[in-house]
């Protein structure tokens, strides 16, 4: 939930949701525009506790039925989807509150940065020993049993990518940080459902894949760590896994070299 | 000259079978002043290439001169097949047009651009992705050249081609690219001397979504099955619930066309109107065109959001549809970045993009053999080595 200096440092261009404009709100940052809506940070209740307020403005090319229908679905539905995953024990952020009809979900603030950004600060240019990095392999260890414990609740993603999960700093830093510690909190599930099928759990993990190769080419190499921690975080990780293997092969996703 | 025959040039006097549409356009894209062609031989300052598209139902022929600053397009010839309304295109029928109508096009194309045999520096051909026997019957075509006139191959990958041309005519310098057509739908960003595919399809590209729709209600497929959907939806006013399919960046549309034929037969049966389906040909046309561009947009944005791209450029048959165009220019806008839509001239298949993505390969060394000039149907655009990019 953190962007780049110059998107964060971007004055307010678009027009605030009307929850931000209550005299007694504290000021909010612009956090990020993502592809969904606007993220923007503030507080709730009490100004010393910091929150992440999820604006879905109106799509003006998209059909205001259409628009409206699929705005409140995403909004309902993510604000379910957390709370069963806070139940069941799977770190995401907690809700706040939310108003459909006006398009906005208020989440705690989770400190830290994308893991995509961790995972390219640790990269660097760096193009030789990716494979032999024990400490970002593990922590693409931690992301398999992040995303093995969501499936295994009961729970799809829909849009994993490394920029949908936060690597959140331990409270001490300890000397000889790496940058690569802490607890990894899966967020951005706009599009998560629920869903216990192995094909839907293969296809989330397939997503991740793609998006992971595309995003850390270099790192490709050690994706398998990934999986490999999946596979011991539930019992039927495995049939999921072999599943993968059918949607990798299938269609049009499938590579004709050789 | 071998190849004497097929190098008279030939007044363009064949006029277009009622079955068939031959576009034709002459551009020049960047001009600057030509310089006089250097004494020395070593460096060439001036290459010619002939390129030969016919991955689908269009056959395409053009000639591309570039300089090391400029590129202009000395012809660009087309010529489509149609088949009747309620039909799609068949690989042996189109096969067979694209065999019947090669060498006239041909031709023309080498009349058109003025040039002979002599100045074509390399034949470029589509490689694929494709449909089999239409792929088959071009590059028999481009084999059959390259030998005649003893120049080299290039093999192209078919949607390459269409993100150079795009790159070439709009001049967007690094955008997300939705390339969208009967055969493909992709979101692709460049990144490390590939074209990178972040999100596509999950199952059938979004034009055989609606070419395959129209079969249903019988609308007609000249120009083209989506065109005439667009021209009916702007007069449709109700928005019908069709399903709505996005995962992450990729997208689904068998679903929506299975409910999509679902309504058109429920509309087919009782007719439209309040006491029948209640809606009409107009709606049905709307709503699938409002579901499923809104589905690309969304896939596009996240694209953007995810690189960190303000531009986009929109590529392939479908991306000459003006409703789509204006969805995308609206959510650059708002993104602070802008759209880059080209028209039906390099939208749609053509022989010139084929010959530009060549011609960019050939310049850097890269040649396709005899012997590995075979097609591929399934060519993934991340496949290819883009050594023409920085």
């Amino acid at each position: 939930m953190t962007a780049t200096a110059a998107e964060a440092a971007a004055p307010h261009e678009f027009p605030l949701p009307k929850i931000l404009t209550n005299p007694a709100s504290t000021p909010p940052t612009l956090i990020t525009q993502g592809a969904e809506g606007r993220l923007y940070k503030t507080t709730y209740l009490l100004p010393d506790i910091p929150c992440a307020l999820k604006y879905r403005p109106p799509k003006p090319w998209r059909h205001p039925v259409l628009d409206q229908r699929l705005t409140k679905h995403r909004i309902l539905s993510e604000a379910r989807i957390l709370s069963k995953c806070r139940r069941d024990g799977l770190r995401v952020p907690d809700v706040y509150a939310l108003d459909e009809a006006a398009g906005w979900l208020m989440l705690e603030w989770v400190q830290g940065t994308p893991v995509r950004v961790n995972i390219n600060q640790r990269l660097g240019s760096r193009t030789e020993g990716i494979e032999d990095d024990e400490e970002l392999k593990d922590l693409m260890r931690r992301i398999g049993a992040a995303v093995g414990k969501m499936h295994s609740i009961g729970v799809i993603h829909g849009d994993l990518t490394t920029s949908n999960m936060m690597l959140k700093p331990p409270a001490q830093q300890t000397d000889g940080a790496t940058g690569l510690e802490g607890e990894i909190v899966i967020i951005d599930l706009g599009l998560a459902s629920g869903g216990v099928h192995d094909e839907d759990r293969a296809v989330d993990l397939y997503v991740l894949e793609r998006a992971f190769g595309s995003t850390h080419p270099r790192a490709e190499c050690i994706f398998s760590e990934v999986l490999d921690a999946y596979r011991q975080s539930f019992k039927q990780a495995g049939v999921a896994l072999k599943k993968l293997e059918d949607v990798r092969m299938r269609g049009r996703k499938r590579s004709m070299l050789g | 000259m071998a190849a004497a025959a097929v190098s008279s040039p030939l007044p363009p006097s064949t006029s277009p079978s009622s079955t068939a549409a031959t576009t034709s356009t002459t551009t020049t894209t960047t001009t600057t002043t030509a310089s006089s062609p250097p004494a020395s031989m070593s460096s060439k300052s001036s290459w010619i290439a002939l390129g030969c598209e016919g991955s689908a139902n269009k056959l395409g022929i053009g000639l591309i001169r570039h300089t090391p600053t400029s590129t202009t397009i000395l012809s660009n010839l087309r010529h489509t097949f149609i088949s009747p309304p309620g039909t799609g295109f068949l690989p042996k029928d189109t096969a067979l047009h694209h065999r019947t109508e090669f060498v006239a096009l041909a031709r023309r194309a080498l009349a058109e651009a003025g040039v002979s045999p002599a100045d074509v520096d390399c034949i470029c051909f589509t490689q694929g992705p494709g449909m089999g026997a239409p792929l088959t019957s071009v590059a028999i075509g481009a084999r059959t050249l390259a030998l005649l006139w003893d120049r080299p191959l290039v093999g192209v990958n078919h949607c390459v081609g269409h993100i150079e041309m795009g790159r070439e005519v709009t001049g967007a310098d690094n955008p997300v690219v939705l390339y969208v057509s009967g055969g493909n739908s992709q979101v692709i960003a460049y990144a490390e001397r590939r074209y990178r595919i972040f999100g596509e399809t999950l199952d059938i590209a979004v034009g055989n979504c609606l070419d395959r729709f129209a079969r249903v209600l019988s609308i007609s497929n000249d120009p083209a099955p989506g065109y005439n959907i667009e021209q009916l939806a702007k007069k449709g006013t109700r928005l019908l619930d069709l399903p709505y399919v996005v995962k992450g960046m990729d997208c689904s549309f068998s679903g929506i066309l299975a409910s999509a034929e679902a309504l058109a037969a429920q509309l087919l049966q009782l007719g439209p109107g309040p006491d029948g389906a209640g809606f009409t040909v107009e709606d049905l046309c709307f709503s699938l065109q409002e579901t499923i561009f809104a589905m690309l947009v969304e896939i596009t944005e996240r694209a953007m959001a995810h690189v960190g791209s303000s531009q986009v450029l929109i590529v392939g048959g479908v991306g000459c549809n003006e409703r789509l165009q204006d969805m995308i220019a609206s959510m650059a806008k708002e993104r602070g970045g802008s759209v880059f839509a080209m028209d039906e001239r390099f939208c749609i298949d053509n022989g010139i993009m084929i010959a530009h993505a060549g011609l960019l390969a050939y310049r850097t060394g890269f040649r396709t053999p005899l012997e590995e000039s075979v097609c591929t149907q399934r060519f993934r655009t991340d496949d290819v080595y883009v050594e023409w990019r920085d």
